[in-house]
């Protein structure tokens, strides 16, 4: 960490986003994690992402659980709303508020431990229900903010500081979300914000669950010689198969794909994903060759990274469950509480 | 682009934006940290290493440092480093035993300077301390040069210059006074003098032939040439103006006529510019000061003619100029729209000045050029003429006075190798070395949190006041709470930010955290492209852009667009490798003590000639 705030002061030619604002007005307070931690970098990405957008600060609504990694929420976008869980519970509080409100970003921000652990059941569920939310792990194999020890993500023979050797098998949160049926799978790296920002602003984009796992080496306990999380092993591990650039509503495509190896897909609001393979035997419609793909590097000990999994035609949460259009704090009072008439005849049902 | 070479010591000092537009090359950051402390003897040390009158620049330096200061690109307004000298001259203490002192045993070699001005007294400095003797030949009763002729009073009060000067004289120059050299080859055959310096300045006043100009001893009276005038002014020969007074030229000189005559009874005081705004000589504060005290400006007026009624003076008249400016702000065209008739009483010129060198013959081996301007060495500052040299106004043309003084230090350098037999033009390079400031995991051996306080204002006399005398000080200096205030708007630009390839991991938390978006890792490539892919685009040329040797894991580069770096240690406090660190850069500028070889003087030296 930093002993001194970000000075307000900015460079005077920063760009302007279509609402007239810089990144700068996207930031959050100090960060206090470990000066090089991952995380820092991936709130950097989701400022860049957001910024990019144009969606305004109070449209986003970040959530979280407990964790250097979900204390980050703090550090981006103060204009916009939070909730901090405990520690493994951010998708019930997700759950409940996107029910409540259709029309807000939601951006939950978890760590490996967080999610893999004492979360993996809120996770799943999240994933099963299609809430529509753009979830992000910062995965860095440890528990981080208790000091340290391996969590659910670590791999096996990876080593902690002191040289002890995890003996337990990892559980991958890709291979996870792949198969609880997630359509929109995504891993990068928090030292490719080139990769990371565009899988940002898709995911926020997706309609319903959207999974990035950002591997986000932890600088002071899990970036040694030895660990499978680090700086170093992350970038000679690192296998990009889809390079996901995406493109607002209004905009021209305007790089140049070779033919053959590019797949656009459009969202639900029209904007547009443009997948560019750089593997060509590499499908990211396909749950199933994805799976297969993915864990064959993975048994090679490689990080596949990009947009790995994408399925634009799920139902999600709304959907299914014909929540309200119009945000519940804003239905007048008699639409949401119909009176002693109506629960009668709601009851009756049951005699 | 290949990586920087910061071993150049340019690369750093070129960092501190202030100390490298100085031609002096005055530690700024430095002096300002001793402000900040209290500490303001030190801070007047400081100052005087390099530009040996700080009490006298801290009110009327050209001060082009202030243009150039970083701060005026991240915000409007740069530091106001002139008036932070004046702080640190103002309340420094008795430091007269602290100044260097000229050896009871002199080195042998006798050194003539033409002129007292800055230039002349700058050489004085530097050279009586290494045991010469030098005789300082000045044709008025009062050292100073332009300083005390031409700068009003009003601006630099005497006592200012008396003393600072006095520090110098103290040291023992057998100054002549009232003693004008009529000739430069007497002087030479005098045998006398191993080397000459010529400090005699630019001391013609241009005039105006336009009709009229000489029609009658009345109008001959009333029009006068600025800079001779304020020197009458200065000496109190002239005590009073025409209430009607039209300045001729909007340089700087004008602005002290103008200013002047408001002082010796004048009440309607136009300066007339030939071009608009934007186009002026005067610097903006000089031309503030003159408006603030109800002086008017008119532009595009060319002077026609001088009108005269019954022999006597009564106006000028003008053509009225219209221009043409292109997307550049260039004239492209120029036209004459109208004349306008302003009558007046007096008229005084201010269009510029010119080196003359009546008493310099033809046939003693000085070269002069078609417009009879010396050909001087721009470094050595030797003329053709082995053993003379010339520096400040009479080398190039009217400058300024902090010119004068670095003209002065590096003439004095030649002057002592030239004395020691060795060659002028091999020379000491500048030096810089680099400390840390850190002192702890996120402490700082100074201040780096950024301050976003505005430029304070310089506070003046009242303005019903300071007409009653010609020589009341305008300026009062920044009271204590503006100096606490503006020391915290210098940035610490000689803290700078280095950078070790070997140890960046790559984790972007420098290029994160920067406030002002200068770091970028990227690919290499061209300059010109490079610089359009950076986080924010760096589009200011003239500042230097630091790639460093391609980095570990990658082998991308880590690119620093220097031009708006607030150095708030950020970086280096967010790195958890230390790749980046804040290190103090300290320049040493050579001087002609250092250029002393160990084998000379020694006491067997012999006097020559
Ligand atoms: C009106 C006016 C205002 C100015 N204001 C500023 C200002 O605010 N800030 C700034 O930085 N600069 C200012 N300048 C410029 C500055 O004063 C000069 O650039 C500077 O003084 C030059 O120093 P110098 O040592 O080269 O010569 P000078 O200061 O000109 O000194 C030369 C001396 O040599 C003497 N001399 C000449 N010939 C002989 C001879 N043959 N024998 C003996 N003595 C001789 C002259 O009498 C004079 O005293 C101003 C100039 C003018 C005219
Ligand atoms: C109910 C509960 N159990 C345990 C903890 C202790 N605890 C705090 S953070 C944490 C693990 C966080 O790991 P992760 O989500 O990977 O975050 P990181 O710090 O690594 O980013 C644990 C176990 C807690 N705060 N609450
Ligand atoms: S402990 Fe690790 S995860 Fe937590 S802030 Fe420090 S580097 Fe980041
Ligand atoms: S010191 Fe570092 S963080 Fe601060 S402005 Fe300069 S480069 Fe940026
Ligand atoms: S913070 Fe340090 S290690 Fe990280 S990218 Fe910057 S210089 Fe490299
Ligand atoms: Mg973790």
């Amino acid at each position: 960490m930093s002993f001194i705030p970000k000075p307000k002061v900015a460079h005077p030619s920063l760009p302007k986003n279509e609402l007239g604002l810089t990144r700068r007005d996207y930031e959050g307070v100090m960060s206090t994690l470990c000066a090089g931690c991952g995380h820092d970098s991936v709130t950097a990405a989701i400022i860049e992402a957001v910024w990019g957008l144009s969606i305004r600060p109070e449209q986003v609504v970040k959530l979280s659980g407990i964790g250097c990694s979900s204390k980050t929420t703090a550090y981006f976008v103060s204009g916009g709303h939070g909730f901090n869980s405990v520690h493994g519970r951010m998708p019930s509080i997700a759950t409940g508020a996107i029910a409540a409100n259709k029309d807000l970003y939601y951006i939950g921000v978890s760590g490996d431990g967080d999610t893999l652990s004492i979360g993996f059941g809120q996770f799943a569920h999240a994933i099963r229900r299609n809430i529509n939310m753009l979830y992000i792990i910062e995965n860095n194999g440890v528990y981080g903010l208790t000091k340290g020890q391996f969590s659910a993500s670590a791999d096996i023979g990876s080593k902690t500081k002191r040289g002890e050797e995890n003996l337990q098998p990892p559980i991958d949160p890709v291979v996870a979300g792949l198969t609880l049926g997630a359509g929109f799978v995504a891993r990068s790296f928090s030292g490719d914000k080139q990769q990371l920002v565009p899988l940002i602003q898709a995911g926020l984009k997706y309609k319903g669950f959207a999974l990035i796992d950002v591997l986000s080496p932890c600088v002071t306990f899990n970036d040694h010689e030895g660990s499978t999380k680090s700086y170093r092993f992350v970038r000679e591990h690192y296998d990009e198969v889809v390079h996901a650039d995406f493109v607002p509503p209004a905009q021209e495509i305007t790089i140049q794909y070779s033919p053959g190896e590019a797949i656009p897909v459009t969202m639900h609001d029209g904007s547009r994903i443009v997948l560019r393979k750089l593997d060509e035997r590499y499908d990211p419609t396909r749950r199933g060759k994805a799976y297969n793909y993915l864990r064959d590097r993975l048994a090679k000990g490689e990080y596949v990274t990009g947009l790995i999994y994408i399925d634009e035609k799920g139902r999600d949460f709304h959907e299914v469950n014909g929540t309200t259009d119009t945000p519940i704090n804003q239905l007048p009072y008699e639409v949401l509480t119909p009176g002693a008439a109506a629960l009668e005849q709601i009851m009756s049902r049951y005699r | 682009m290949e990586p920087t070479d910061t071993k150049n010591p340019n690369y750093y000092h070129r960092v501190v934006d202030c100390q490298w537009a100085c031609p002096a090359h005055t530690d700024v950051p430095e002096y300002i940290r001793l402000i900040a402390l209290g500490e303001f003897t030190e801070a007047y040390l400081v100052n005087r290493e390099s530009n040996v009158f700080p009490g006298i620049l801290g009110r009327v330096c050209d001060r082009p440092c202030e243009p150039a200061c970083r701060r005026g690109r991240v915000e409007a307004e740069p530091v106001a480093i002139c008036r932070l000298k004046r702080v640190a001259a103002d309340h420094r203490e008795d430091i007269r035993a602290r100044l260097p002192r000229a050896p009871k045993k002199k080195n042998g070699k006798r050194i003539a300077c033409i002129g007292a001005g800055p230039a002349s007294l700058t050489v004085a400095n530097d050279l009586l301390p290494l045991g010469y003797e030098i005789t300082m030949f000045e044709k008025w009763h009062a050292p100073g040069g332009l300083m005390r002729t031409n700068i009003p009073s009003f601006r630099l009060p005497a006592r200012v210059l008396d003393e600072e000067i006095g520090y110098i004289l103290d040291m023992g120059v057998d100054l002549r006074l009232g003693t004008e050299v009529k000739s430069l080859k007497q002087l030479l055959a005098s045998g006398e003098f191993d080397a000459v310096f010529v400090g005699s300045g630019a001391p013609k006043g241009k005039d105006l032939d336009l009709p009229g100009r000489r029609a009658s001893l009345h109008v001959m009276e009333h029009i006068h040439i600025g800079i001779e005038w304020l020197e009458s002014v200065a000496f109190g020969h002239t005590r009073a103006i025409g209430k009607r007074v039209l300045i001729i030229g909007v340089g700087n000189t004008a602005m002290d006529c103008c200013r002047t005559s408001l002082r010796l009874g004048a009440t309607d005081v136009k300066v007339m510019a030939r071009k608009p705004r934007g186009f002026f000589k005067a610097s903006d504060w000089e031309l503030k000061d003159a408006e603030e005290e109800s002086v008017e400006i008119v532009v595009n007026h060319s002077p026609k003619a001088f009108v005269v009624e019954n022999e006597r003076l009564v106006g000028m008249t003008f053509d009225k100029m219209e221009y043409d400016i292109d997307a550049q702000g260039r004239i492209v065209g120029e036209r004459v729209v109208g004349e306008a008739f302003l009558p007046c009483d007096d008229v005084i010129l201010a269009i510029g000045q010119e080196n003359a060198f009546p008493w310099i013959e033809d046939d003693i081996g000085i070269e002069f050029d078609r417009w009879h301007v010396p050909k001087i060495d721009k470094v050595t500052l030797q003329s053709t003429l082995p053993n003379v040299f010339f520096g400040g106004d009479a080398a190039f043309g009217p400058k300024n006075i902090i010119w004068a003084v670095e003209h002065g230090h590096q003439a004095a350098i030649s002057i002592h190798k030239y004395c020691q037999g060795l060659p002028v033009s091999e020379r000491l390079p500048p030096t810089l070395k680099l400390s840390s400031r850190k002192m702890g995991l996120h402490e700082w051996a100074y201040k780096n949190e950024y301050n976003p306080i505005e430029r304070r204002l310089m506070p003046h006399v009242d303005l019903k006041e300071r007409f009653k005398k010609v020589d009341i000080e305008v300026e009062l200096g920044f009271t204590p709470e503006q100096t606490a205030a503006e020391v915290q708007r210098c940035l610490n630009c000689d803290i700078q930010t280095v950078f070790d390839a070997n140890l960046c991991i790559e984790c972007d938390a420098c290029v994160d955290i920067c406030p002002v978006d200068c770091l970028t890792i990227t690919a290499n490539g061209p300059e010109d492209e490079l610089r359009t892919r950076l986080k924010a685009p760096a589009m200011n040329a003239a500042q230097p852009l630091f790639v460093s040797v391609p980095l570990k894991q990658t082998g991308r580069v880590m690119v620093k667009d220097e031009n708006l770096c607030v150095h708030c240690g950020l970086c280096a406090e967010r790195c958890p490798t230390a790749a980046w660190d804040m290190q103090k850069s300290k320049i040493k500028i050579p001087y002609a003590i250092d250029e002393t070889h160990p084998s000379c003087f020694s006491p067997q030296t012999r006097k020559s000639a």
